[in-house]
């Protein structure tokens, strides 16, 4: 079947990176590489500068994107090495048994990015530690000629005393070295630790090191020094480590009022809101007020059903159509039984593979992730934002912030008249979710047990959502 | 822009995109852009270019060179004197320029309602500097700097021959008197120059940009137009190359007259892909890289090249929506209001349930940004998407792109140079159907336009004997009712019928504004009393009619 054929191969194209899979180049090439070689990202910088900060969340943002992505944390290694942390004199420099241990840490981790590259089809590691001496930065760089990957370093530079105080008490307290410390023990035990990398700290050198890759980051952004770009993952990185920032602040997330559409469980569309979508309307629009958040900012999409839950706010609006649902092609508008009906195998298609699955004449998932990524930046360089869409788009954004692979990202919960607050706390983000009471359809259909292409339909309608 | 919020839902707004970028960019203050920098380093180079892109993803921005206003002031350029650090007289007259570009820089920002002005100037003085700072507070402007540093004498000469030789300064001077006088012109900014300081402008929002590209410095950017600045300038590159811009082969659509879809390519089409190939391979060029879009046309071509490429999603041809797969005349037929919207604004005209070329400069913009990372390339794309395209490389207006030509099996071949880009066309020796449709001429709201010109739906149809429908506006009034009255007035009461009908045309076509209902009803009489049993109307503009 010729057409299947192609659309197979179509679907094959989808993949966002395949770098090493040669047998798919030959039927069809894959879409823009990020990179051909793999890319190690080393960090720089004394203790408590925001580089395992830096690190998740750069992490975070490529696996998103769809570049596979790991970070080795050497610290991590070294827990794991000496188990119990006794306090800073570990890390004096005139001690011997710790600096071999330390180095053997660092060499196991080097190991580990090996194998994730060459293994794991990985494409960007992130090398997280304090890399201060140019002695060990340069072992890094010939690890990395000898086996081919490019590097890229990025420093962390600060100086102001406050930050470097907030840092240790969001992170350092909570920190497995100090589990068992009060407050004041560990603040200063980690104030000596600092100290100790200090005299032997090596900044990169804008002369000495010209010829190296790396972005110096001052004073938590206010400014940047960007040298030598390689290539388009580079200059990602660098576009986004220039937008992300450190201002308390938190993101709203929910979807549209109930639409007319949803009642009668059908899919996409552009209809309006249904009376209790109205009801929620109104409701978001108190809570909000509740809320007293200062300076919000409001997103929605280009549907009518977004702007309608948006009007019933009373504050100016942007619309996205990139918050747009996704294009359900030639099932839009329909139910899921009619799709059933209409294209059984499309449906078994679609639930062996939700993420990719692209409807035809429609979109998938990770187009959806595509088109969203302008909105991600965007939403990194705000500070209070209310983003009123869909549930696929809610899902994408959601997966972004709570860090959620790929496969799980089509089945996360976002149900009607809920509104999530995300609060970005240490590493990650901290979620809370609001129903504002009132009822409304369930639109999730979770992931059938057979997925297979000559199951008979109640089967494949087993989890269907209940509807008019 | 955020006044469409508070139209209804339902509103026909829909109908017209809104700059996407603008409703991004809620920078309330327009912002000024300075450049900073010795002469020959490049500042006019990425003043313009900025400029272009700025504008191309919807930001109103415009550029003032300050050399201009000098060369209207001076009339004659006499030699590099005129730059002496101790000459008065030039001193003022460059002040007063200066001045003058401001002014304009204001009447643009505040008055002409435009969002970014590109001050293009040397502004190596810290006082020069203090004095657009105070500007623009006074006018409530944003102040984003742009220096460029560079000392490397090879780079330096290279500009040098690019672009100074020809300056209308240089016009009567040969070779050698030009460079001269430009270098001593360099010596007398350099004692003077006060580069951007880490620490005495380190409240000042600036990107230093060193050695072409080699080295950045980015202090303070405050919002997302200067981080979207910064990401662009630091993607941009000097290094020479050329892009090739092609259309996949006839499809087998395009040769129905049929839009959009995702068809295979025809016979043509293939001949060209082979063409493609071996004009590829004549050009010799270095590490071509192919991209593709995701549609069979595209690919199909890209396949007989024979060499690895890219799909990328984002070049595919732009989304007609509920109009996809149709011809112009089934548009017309069955929404004839859409199809005369579209022709009012076609650039932001979006179509139900598709996109409008504004959506797809929205959505080229990555592709653009990685085109400017790369070096020899060759983009084989769609029609409306190779429109977007080339107007960003050459400059041209929301207004002048959707109406582009960019015919098939020809290749542009765009190389940067001095301050632009040529341009050169290779129509490959592969007949194809022409897919262009012009603006039309004749813009009545709420009627009808005309659809095609005979010609072009000839063209587009090889098989003449076929059924179709022509519209004409300037024959359509009169041909269906001449018809009926001819063909009824046979009979007396015919004729009382033909009159009838005849003038009850004209007063439905001015009801409804629009011809077409004509038609079904004269078919339809023409049916019911048989005269024109089994023959569907058919009418050639400029050819007989045929019943």
């Amino acid at each position: 079947n010729v057409k299947l054929m192609w659309r197979f191969m179509s679907r094959e194209s989808c993949h966002s990176v395949a770098p090493h899979c040669s047998n798919q180049m030959k039927i069809l090439a894959s879409v823009p590489q990020f990179c051909n070689s793999p890319t190690m990202i080393v960090m720089v910088g004394l203790p408590a500068r925001g580089k395992t900060y830096i690190s998740k969340k750069l992490t975070r943002y490529l696996n998103w994107i769809g570049v596979p992505t790991k970070m080795f944390n050497v610290g991590q290694y070294r827990r794991e090495a000496v188990k119990i942390y006794k306090n800073f004199e570990f890390f004096k420099p005139d001690n011997e048994e710790a600096m071999r241990i330390r180095k053997a840490c660092a060499a196991a981790a080097l190991k580990d990015v090996t194998a994730y590259f060459t293994k794991e089809q990985g494409q960007v590691a992130v090398f997280d530690a304090t890399n201060t001496t140019r002695e060990r930065r340069a072992i890094i760089i010939s690890f990395a000629k000898e086996k081919g990957y490019k590097v890229f370093f990025v420093e962390s530079i600060c100086d102001d005393p406050e930050i470097i105080a907030e840092n240790i008490r969001q992170v350092k307290f909570g920190s497995p070295d100090y589990v068992d410390r009060d407050i004041d023990e560990a603040m200063e035990d980690f104030i000596q630790r600092i100290d100790c990398y200090r005299a032997s700290y090596m900044p990169i050198d804008d002369e000495r090191d010209r010829k190296l890759s790396y972005i110096k980051i001052f004073d938590v952004g206010n400014r940047y020094l960007v040298n030598q770009v390689q290539d388009h993952i580079q200059s990602r990185i660098v576009y986004y480590l220039m937008n992300i920032h450190v201002t308390p602040r938190s993101i709203y997330l929910s979807r549209h009022g109930e639409s007319e559409l949803n009642l009668l469980g059908r899919i996409g569309g552009d209809s309006g809101l249904s009376p209790r979508g109205q009801k929620y309307a109104n409701a978001l629009a108190t809570f909000i007020k509740g809320q007293n958040i200062r300076d919000l900012k409001v997103w929605t999409s280009h549907m009518k059903r977004t702007i309608q839950t948006a009007e019933a706010l009373g504050v100016q609006y942007e619309q996205w159509k990139a918050l747009n649902e996704i294009d359900a092609g030639v099932c839009e508008e329909m139910t899921y039984e009619e799709i059933q009906e209409n294209y059984p195998e499309e449906f078994a298609l679609r639930d062996q593979d939700k993420y990719r699955y692209r409807y035809p004449k429609g979109e998938s998932y990770e187009d959806l992730v595509h088109r969203l990524e302008p909105v991600i930046m965007e939403l990194e360089r705000q500070e209070n934002v209310l983003v009123i869409c869909h549930q696929a788009i809610m899902r994408c954004l959601l997966a972004y912030f709570l860090d959620k692979p790929a496969d799980e990202l089509p089945y996360l919960r976002c149900p009607l008249h809920t509104v999530l607050k995300l609060t970005p706390i240490a590493y990650g983000c901290k979620v809370e979710s609001f129903f504002l009471n009132i009822e409304a359809v369930n639109t999730h259909r979770e992931r059938p047990v057979n997925v297979d292409i000559n199951r008979n339909p109640e089967e494949a309608l087993q989890t269907v959502p209940d509807h008019i | 822009v955020t006044d469409n919020n508070k139209e209804t839902a339902e509103s026909k707004i829909w109908s017209f995109s809104v700059s996407p970028f603008l409703s991004v960019c809620m920078t309330n203050c327009p912002t000024l852009i300075v450049t900073v920098g010795l002469p020959a380093r490049g500042k006019t180079y990425i003043s313009k270019k900025l400029t272009r892109y700025l504008n191309w993803i919807g930001v109103p921005t415009k550029e003032f060179n300050v050399g201009q206003y000098r060369r209207e002031c001076l009339k004659i350029y006499k030699s590099f004197e005129f730059f002496r650090p101790d000459n008065e007289e030039g001193l003022k007259i460059r002040r007063q320029c200066a001045m003058a570009a401001l002014n304009d820089v204001r009447q643009y920002l505040s008055v002409e309602g435009g969002q970014v002005a590109v001050f293009d100037a040397t502004n190596t003085t810290r006082e020069r500097r203090g004095t657009i700072i105070k500007f623009a507070e006074q006018n409530g402007f944003k102040v984003f700097f742009v220096e460029s540093v560079c000392e490397d004498p090879d780079v330096i000469a290279q500009n040098i021959v690019q672009v100074k030789l020809g300056s209308p300064d240089y016009i009567h001077c040969n070779t050698e008197e030009a460079i001269e006088d430009f270098m001593k012109r360099i010596k007398c900014y350099e004692s003077s120059y006060q580069p951007l300081d880490e620490v005495l402008d380190r409240d000042l929002s600036y990107i230093k940009i060193m050695d072409v590209g080699r080295r950045y410095l980015v202090n303070r950017v405050l919002d997302h137009i200067q981080s979207r600045i910064v990401y662009y300038l630091m993607n941009i590159h000097i290094t020479p190359r050329s892009i090739y811009l092609c259309r996949h082969g006839e499809s087998d659509l395009n040769i129905k007259g049929r839009i959009g879809g995702d068809s295979g390519l025809s016979a043509r089409g293939t001949e060209f892909a082979k063409s493609l190939r071996k004009f590829i391979q004549d050009q010799n060029i270095k590490d071509l890289k192919v991209w593709t879009s995701q549609m069979k046309r595209t690919i199909q071509t890209a396949e007989c090249l024979g060499v690895p490429y890219e799909q990328w999603k984002s070049l595919n041809e732009i989304d007609a929506g509920v109009c996809e797969e149709m011809m112009y005349e089934e548009i017309q037929e069955h929404y004839p209001l859409e199809f005369a919207l579209r022709d009012q604004d076609k650039y932001r005209y979006r179509y139900p349930k598709g996109e409008s070329y504004e959506d797809l400069v929205q959505r080229l913009e990555p592709v653009i940004m990685e085109l400017e990372r790369q070096e020899n390339i060759l983009v084989v794309c769609h029609q409306a998407v190779m429109r977007c395209l080339l107007a960003y490389f050459l400059d041209k207006t929301a207004d002048e792109l959707p109406y582009l030509k960019c015919p098939l099996h020809t290749v542009l071949k765009l190389t940067p140079m001095a301050y632009g880009c040529k341009v050169e066309s290779v129509y490959l020796g592969v007949d194809a159907v022409n897919t262009h449709r012009d603006r039309p001429e004749v813009r009545i709201p709420g009627c009808t336009q005309k659809c095609l010109s005979a010609e072009d739906v000839d063209i587009m149809n090889p098989h003449k004997g076929c059924d179709i429908t022509y519209i004409d506006t300037s024959t359509s009034i009169l041909t269906p009712s001449l018809i009926s009255f001819l063909s009824l007035s046979g009979s007396r009461h015919g004729r009382h019928h033909a009159v009838f009908f005849f003038f009850s045309c004209l007063l439905v076509s001015q009801l409804c504004r629009n011809w077409s209902p004509i038609f079904r009803i004269t078919q339809l009489w023409g049916q019911i009393t048989g005269s024109l049993k089994d023959k569907p109307l058919k009418f050639r503009a400029k050819t007989k009619l045929r019943l």
